[in-house]
């Protein structure tokens, strides 16, 4: 990836009225990336977005793209494209005009305009609904609609807010796949909002976790995945098991319990999060009484009621290893832990 | 049983009640005899043609049109951006906004002549003419105001934000994008703003001097000096142009979705 900071945003404040929507965030994404913003609604990655479109002034920051400040640009002058999470097709205008509009507003026309139009309605494979208008098109067709009107103009950088979440779950795979293929040939940055943690971990190259404004954590999906920083992403991305740590200690609302392996901590960690698969059955210093247990497909789900509180556990094999009423022992061993700088 | 006996009873009652004076005037407008009488006496067509030779209806006539078209464009020209901007900006006196433009329906026709003539034509020197254009574009306003705000509500408005970002102004996004999708709600309240134009009695009646008279405040004066069929024979005119209007909107536009 060659320029690292070919769209940054430095100390961007972002408010609505008196209300702060996003505090000082820092931001730089590299050319040729594609990155997710990842949080829950009103975390503020929606309004990140529309600030790097222009559709809203920062209260304070510099954004700035291929080394010049488009802070107060105006979005139609930014060459970024925007694929919106309504798609937002003008609904007068047939599907060859929508992908059109913004070429027309460059003075395209004739053959020139046709190529164009042409190329991109078949990068997202739609040239045989050209003259159909919005209305008469799926939903997964009218999200390609709106691609290919973005992607034609050749933004710098390309938006998507929520690209996949109005899709059903066979389209939404194929859209998934698409959106990669997409980003592969024509080498465009993208930048998508999605709510959906296994949609993030899926596309993106790099994952920006929010939080109510600020960034939690940010890094490769394997990073978000396996070693999530604080308890929110810990939580958000599937590890139930979460204690509190001090002074080597796993911290609890009755007590404080040794870590079984007396591994060695640093002082920055301040909790530590086991996934349910991680958790060892069968053997180690805790016990356990089966309060719960479910068929999961893949493996069986246990719910503990223990000592360090309830437990969810997992096992892939056997199967019906134990029942409801069974006293067990387990095992969270500190190298399957996530460590967590922040507990708040 | 009875039930349904009276309802149809009822229903019976309130259509002659509201087609009777219709079908009376047009009878009445067909007559041969030479005063408006019901029943008519015998059956000709000349009344009908009588109509086109009286110098003051030509006039008068013009004059409506005029008022209903220029009027109806001069109420659109203020009204779509008072629509646009009370559906697509949180206006803190929204609600006020929205009595304010729709006070003239509600007040008295009586009380807005009156007005306009003590207030405007006679202290400030207004001529008759203007008077009534402003009066008839203060009238229509409210109802280019609704109807365009109703065609507004269906209408997202992301759509304005994706054409300024493929590089569209504002003011741009707004004639590209917004006008081309409320274009039926516009036509609609052209239609309506003209029917309730041309139909206007009671503020016309005080904004009328020497020449200058709407044709419905002619029709009045005319019965007053001639009492001839040829008043019902121009009514009856005026009503089928007013169903072919309000039809072929039906019709080409579903009307009825914005009144």
């Amino acid at each position: 990836m060659s320029d690292p900071t070919y769209l940054s945003l430095k100390d961007v404040t972002l408010a609505y009225g008196k209300t702060v929507a996003v505090d000082r965030l820092n931001l730089d994404i590299a050319k040729g990336e594609l990155i997710a913003l990842l949080g829950p609604s009103g975390c503020g990655k929606t309004t990140t977005m529309r600030a790097i479109t222009g559709l809203m002034r920062p209260a304070s920051g510099r954004i700035t793209l291929d080394g010049a400040d488009i802070t107060y640009l105006p979005a139609n002058k930014r060459q970024l494209g925007l694929v919106f999470q309504s798609y937002a097709l003008f609904p007068h205008l047939s599907v060859y005009e929508n992908v059109a509009f913004g070429l027309r507003l460059k003075r395209l026309d004739g053959k020139a305009l046709d190529a164009k139009v042409g190329g991109g309605l078949e990068l997202v494979g739609l040239t045989h609904l050209a003259d159909r208008k919005p209305a008469e098109l799926s939903g997964g067709q009218q999200q390609r609609v709106a691609l290919a009107r973005s992607l034609v103009m050749e933004p710098k950088v390309l938006l998507l807010d929520e690209p996949l979440s109005n899709l059903d779950a066979r389209l939404r795979l194929e859209m998934r796949t698409e959106l990669q293929r997409v980003q592969r040939e024509s080498g465009v940055t993208m930048v998508f909002v999605t709510h959906d943690q296994s949609e993030a971990l899926a596309l993106a190259d790099r994952i920006v976790v929010m939080k109510n404004g600020y960034i939690e954590q940010l890094g490769t999906p394997e990073d978000v995945y396996d070693r999530p920083s604080t308890r929110f992403v810990a939580d958000f991305v599937g590890f139930e098991n979460i204690f509190s740590v001090t002074n080597g200690k796993l911290k609890t609302a009755e007590s404080d319990f040794p870590l079984p392996t007396g591994a060695s901590l640093d002082s920055t960690v301040k909790g530590l999060a086991w996934r349910p698969s991680k958790v060892a059955l069968g053997s180690g210093p805790y016990s356990g009484t089966v309060k719960g247990s479910s068929f999961a497909g893949h493996a069986r789900e246990y719910l503990l009621d223990s000592a360090l509180g309830p437990i969810k556990a997992e096992q892939a094999v056997p199967h019906d290893a134990y029942a409801i009423g069974d006293k067990i022992a387990f095992n969270l061993a500190p190298e399957h832990a996530a460590r967590l700088t922040r507990m708040d | 049983m009875t039930g349904r006996l009276y309802s149809y009873l009822t229903l019976t009652v309130v259509l002659a009640f509201l087609l009777g004076p219709f079908l009376i005037i047009v009878a009445a407008a067909l007559s041969a005899g030479e005063t408006l009488a019901f029943p008519p006496q015998g059956l000709s067509l000349k009344w009908v043609f009588k109509v086109f030779e009286i110098e003051s209806f030509q006039k008068s006539f013009a004059l409506s049109m005029f008022l209903a078209i220029f009027g109806t464009l001069a109420a659109l020209v203020l009204g779509v951006p008072v629509a646009y901007a009370a559906s697509r900006y949180k206006l803190p006196f929204r609600e006020t906004l929205r009595t304010i433009v729709s006070a003239p329906i509600i007040v008295p026709g009586i009380i807005v002549g009156l007005a306009l003539l003590r207030y405007l034509v006679i202290p400030l020197d207004v001529g008759v003419g203007p008077a009534l254009f402003i009066a008839h574009t203060a009238l229509i306003l409210p109802y280019a105001v609704r109807v365009v705000s109703a065609s507004l509500e269906n209408l997202r408005s992301d759509i304005e934000e994706a054409a300024v970002i493929l590089g569209s102004s504002r003011a741009g996004a707004f004639f590209r994008v917004v006008l081309p999708n409320i274009r039926s709600g516009i036509l609609a309240a052209f239609i309506l703003g003209f029917v309730t134009s041309f139909n206007q009695v009671p503020v016309s009646l005080f904004l009328s001097g020497p020449g200058v008279r709407t044709l419905p405040i002619d029709m009045i004066w005319y019965m007053e000096i001639t009492y001839d069929p040829s008043v019902a024979a121009l009514a009856a005119l005026l009503a089928f142009l007013s169903i072919a209007i309000v039809f072929l909107a039906e019709r080409f536009l579903g009307f009825s979705r914005y009144v």
